[in-house]
């Protein structure tokens, strides 16, 4: 059996700057082998874990999609060691890859609904991911009405501005972008996610909403939801603890009995009501 | 050791009958022999459970710093009390919250040599001022308490408490200790690599559970250094330069505030000798600074804290 | 399933009729310290009046640190990573413990789960043949019993051995077992004597273990009933947060993993970690899931009476081995916070 530790080569093909604080990168990463390339089956949701040699491994979210072909982005933040040492790297430099690992959204569940991606800061990855998989011709008629709310702080600091704006242009999903604050030369919408999400949401009937983003934005759009008339079983979101191993063996991600790196990251609110807070 | 059990109990329960102190900080048995817990008495019944013995080898002030909220009575005997001076003069606690229950000490006792004394399982001990008794299947031995002290209790220059509010017993003659840092001394006349030897075997069984470290009470930084990960400066596996790399640094960060309470060792799983470096450094402190010893005045000037224009500058080479 | 005898004084014959092709591995001083290693001499085993080793031998099969890969930082296959899991050589550990063996078959359900194997710990328990030694004279600090767990618990081994004195009685427990003892001269076949011999030990130990444990109330009790329950309050205080009862625990099989640069090479080790470490759980971000003693004292008990058993089919992270108990510099006794659990 393989050693589900040890990681793939991938060579970094491309690295694109997202953000006006240069502090948020994509990472287009080609895999060196073709074995490897074909063992790497995933489904948006999913996490990887990057290796940087000498410097360590972290969990990062799969920001493309299936759909997309067969390199992988990934979106990192620049916060610790690791992703500074990436954040330093150059396209054509070797790293590592191990996975896809954990859960992904539940899209079986989800067909036939009317589905509300809900993104705030650089969590929106894995939501990038979703609705790429979901927008795919083969997949589209899977899904009832589509609508994303995503914001950011600025205009500046939004991710995948190309293909938010190619997104905006069809008429098979709703997009409602939005930052904080009036910003010269910006038209979209102003305010918080919470608000836009309470004007814009479609009704909770047949609707399943999925929710990432930093914890203060988390805290503030659940209570709309639950007024949305979204019950714990619709709302889903995905959680970021700390991981080492990411196969749940090493224990450190654990809330409860739950390993997120293996039972999640994927959650419904209906779980995360019966387990302890520890995320 | 009755006589100190009752008097710190009935300090405890007038403290807090008058509303004094939140919390009294003491000591109480333990669920094995040989062994006590730090106890934290907030009412009558809790402070029942309070007492003074051989056993008590936890140092109560490693408590303080988290605790500075709270008005509380801690039971220290002659090397807590130094310690809880030094955390006031670094201002790690405040002196006004807190009521000390000085203890003057007749010493500690090793539970390792205890055991080395019997060969079976030890499971009921008791104790006076000069004997214990060990009592297992098949024994029962009395020992000199002497005897069986800890090797810091032996080398002890200050049992009674150096500051307190209220003593519990009369001060104790403090000990006659020659030749305190003879093993120092036989270990700096080795050449550096048989020194190299001797610590890599010293600390070759080191799990780098840091109990040794989070035992003290001179450990209150809120990152030590071997938890930085930014830069990370010591690798985290049980290799041996790691190993050493820890134990040294944190000597040295003990320097000029060691007490010598042996909290380090007490707390060690691997039962290693950590304080072979901490007292060298003291040596040093002692012999570089006019005989310096940590905590014995609130008033004093920590040598590594203050600078004087004619501090030893010997290592500059 | 066979019971033999092994007269002590054919010790020496009997590890070399086994050792062909094994290391033999026995409890051994190393300094002060009574571990599980290699044994050199027969005679340097410490078999006679020992209760159990002062580590938990886990690192047999997961060292404190150990390599997992390797790479080059230049030349062709730089920075790509290659398994440096070696194979050990066939091993015959005589005289664990029954507990400590029990442990082991409760981390072979943590070290793989419905789709990963952890080839470090796998590769090394394969090719482990596990004598385990019944306990006599279990420790005050024993509480096996009331986990599921028993001075001459069978689970995890090989071969159970129990001390009769001047002989051991030998009972094959596995086809290892067997495959081990099978052709092994100075071995001769146990008597009714023998058998009833070894069964009275086996009553008497049981009787020796105090205070028996309830458990039940912690099963019917809700995750989150446990996790807000006050009384961690009061567990947490005299806590040091220092890392002595998870490494020396059988069963706590937290890890890190870091990688480590010389020169041109590195490694990826990984190294025992600490759930009393805030650094366990610390986000980049700064925040910590578990920021304070509490937290972190709980999750260990909840990880191991409550939430092992959800996920493991009612298997308890805890044999009773009293190595805590022992050890625990402020003698915090999971005896004590167990009954509270239990209330």
């Amino acid at each position: 059996m393989k050693n589900p530790y040890l990681p793939y080569p991938v060579k970094i093909e491309k690295i694109v700057i997202e953000t006006e604080d240069k502090n948020l990168k994509s990472f287009e990463l080609l895999f060196m082998n073709d074995e490897d390339k074909k063992a790497f089956n995933y489904t948006p949701g999913q996490f990887a874990e990057l290796s940087i040699p000498g410097h360590g491994e972290i969990p990062i979210g799969i920001a493309s999609s299936p759909t997309e072909g067969d390199n992988l982005l990934f979106t990192i933040n620049k916060t610790g060691v690791v992703t500074t040492a990436l954040h330093n790297m150059s396209e054509g430099d070797i790293i590592g890859v191990r996975g896809p690992l954990g859960n992904h959204y539940p899209f079986s569940e989800m067909e036939g609904k009317d589905i509300v991606i809900i993104g705030g800061g650089f969590a929106f990855t894995t939501l990038r991911s979703t609705i790429a998989y979901m927008l795919n011709e083969k997949n589209r008629k899977r899904f009832g009405n589509i609508t994303v709310i995503y914001g950011a702080r600025t205009p500046g600091m939004l991710l995948y501005k190309d293909q938010l704006e190619e997104w905006s242009k069809r008429d098979d999903i709703d997009m409602n972008v939005t930052v904080d604050r009036e910003a010269s030369g910006w038209t979209g919408k102003v305010g918080f996610v919470p608000a836009v999400t309470e004007e814009v949401a479609p009704k909770a009937d047949n609707g399943i909403a999925l929710i990432c983003g930093p914890p203060i934005m988390i805290k503030f759009t659940l209570p709309v939801m639950k007024k949305l008339g979204f019950s714990a079983e619709q709302t889903i979101t995905s959680l970021e603890n700390r991981m080492k191993c990411g196969i749940g063996i090493c224990g450190r991600c654990n809330i409860g009995p739950e390993y997120v790196c293996k039972d999640g990251p994927v959650f419904k609110m209906a779980q995360l009501e019966d387990m302890p807070g520890e995320y | 050791m009755q006589n100190r059990t009752d008097k710190i109990k009935e300090i405890a329960k007038r403290l807090l009958d008058e509303e004094k102190v939140d919390l009294v900080l003491g000591h109480r048995k333990g669920t094995i022999p040989l062994k006590n817990t730090p106890g934290f008495a907030y009412n009558k019944d809790e402070v029942e459970e309070l007492l003074w013995d051989g056993n008590c080898r936890s140092n109560l002030a490693t408590f303080l710093p988290r605790l500075k909220d709270k008005r509380i009575a801690v039971v220290a005997q002659g090397c807590v009390s130094r310690n809880i001076v030094g955390l006031i003069i670094e201002k790690q606690i405040p002196r006004e919250n807190l009521y000390i229950i000085g203890v003057p000490c007749i010493g500690m006792l090793d539970p390792n040599i205890l055991r080395e004394k019997v060969s079976g399982e030890i499971l009921e001990t008791k104790e006076d001022e000069t004997k214990i008794i060990l009592k297992g299947s098949g024994f029962e031995i009395s020992v000199e308490r002497e005897d069986v002290l800890r090797n810091n209790c032996k080398l002890c220059l200050h049992r009674n408490p150096t500051l307190f509010d209220e003593l519990v017993v009369d001060e104790v003659r403090e000990q006659n200790v020659s030749g305190r840092y003879d093993d120092i001394t036989a270990l700096e006349n080795k050449t550096s690599e048989e020194r190299t030897t001797y610590f890599d075997e010293l600390l070759s069984s080191c799990i780098r559970c840091y109990a040794c470290r989070d035992a003290c009470p001179l450990c209150y930084c809120p990152v030590c250094f071997v938890d930085e990960s930014n830069p990370q400066w010591c690798g985290k596996s049980t290799d041996p330069r790691d190993v050493l790399n820890y134990h040294i640094l944190r000597a040295f960060h003990c320097a000029g505030r060691c007490t010598e309470c042996g909290a380090c060792e007490d707390a060690c799983p691997m039962d290693i000798k950590v304080r072979m470096l901490t007292r060298k450094i003291e040596k040093d402190i002692q012999e570089n600074y006019d005989g310096y010893e940590a905590g014995m005045s609130l008033d004093a000037e920590p040598p590594l804290a203050t600078f004087k224009p004619n501090d030893p500058q010997s290592f500059i080479k | 399933m066979a019971e033999m005898i092994l007269e002590k004084q054919d010790m020496a014959a009997f590890t070399a009729e086994i050792n062909k092709g094994y290391e033999l591995f026995g409890p051994v001083k190393n300094g002060k310290q009574l571990e599980i290693a290699r044994v050199n001499e027969v005679s340097d085993m410490v078999l006679e009046g020992y209760r159990n080793t002062d580590m938990s031998p886990k690192n047999l099969f997961f060292p404190q640190s150990e390599e997992m890969m390797a790479f080059k930082k230049y030349g062709d296959d730089a920075n790509i990573y290659k398994d440096s899991l070696k194979e050990i050589a066939p091993r015959v550990i005589f005289g664990i413990r029954p507990c400590d063996a029990k442990a082991f078959s409760v981390l072979d359900q943590i070290f793989k789960n419905d789709q990963f194997i952890d080839n470090y710990w796998f590769s090394k328990r394969e090719k482990s043949v596990m004598i385990g030694l019944g306990c006599n004279m279990p420790c005050s600090t024993c509480f096996c019993t009331s986990v599921n767990s028993h001075p001459f618990g069978e689970t995890g081994l090989d071969v159970l051995a129990t001390d009769l004195d001047n002989r051991y009685l030998l009972k094959t427990l596995t086809k290892k077992g067997e495959d081990i003892l099978s052709g092994v001269s100075c071995l001769k076949v146990a008597n009714d004597d023998d058998l009833s011999s070894a069964k009275s030990l086996s009553e008497k130990a049981v009787s020796e273990i105090s205070g028996n444990l309830e458990l039940k109330n912690i099963d019917k009790k809700s995750v989150l009933d446990l996790f807000n329950a006050d009384f961690w309050e009061r567990v947490q205080e005299p806590c040091l947060n220092c890392g002595t009862c998870t490494y020396v625990c059988p069963t706590c099989h937290c890890f890190d993993i870091q990688d480590e640069v010389f020169k041109d090479e590195g490694i990826r080790v990984r190294n025992w970690d600490s759930c009393m470490s805030w650094l366990f759980t610390i986000h980049g971000s700064g925040h910590n899931p578990r920021p304070g003693k509490k937290e972190r004292v709980r999750q260990r008990f909840m990880h191991k009476f409550k939430y092992i058993p959800i996920k493991r089919d009612g298997e308890i992270g805890c044999v009773g081995c009293g190595r805590c108990i022992r050890m625990c510099p402020v003698n915090i006794d999971v005896r004590e916070v167990v009954k509270l659990m239990n209330s």
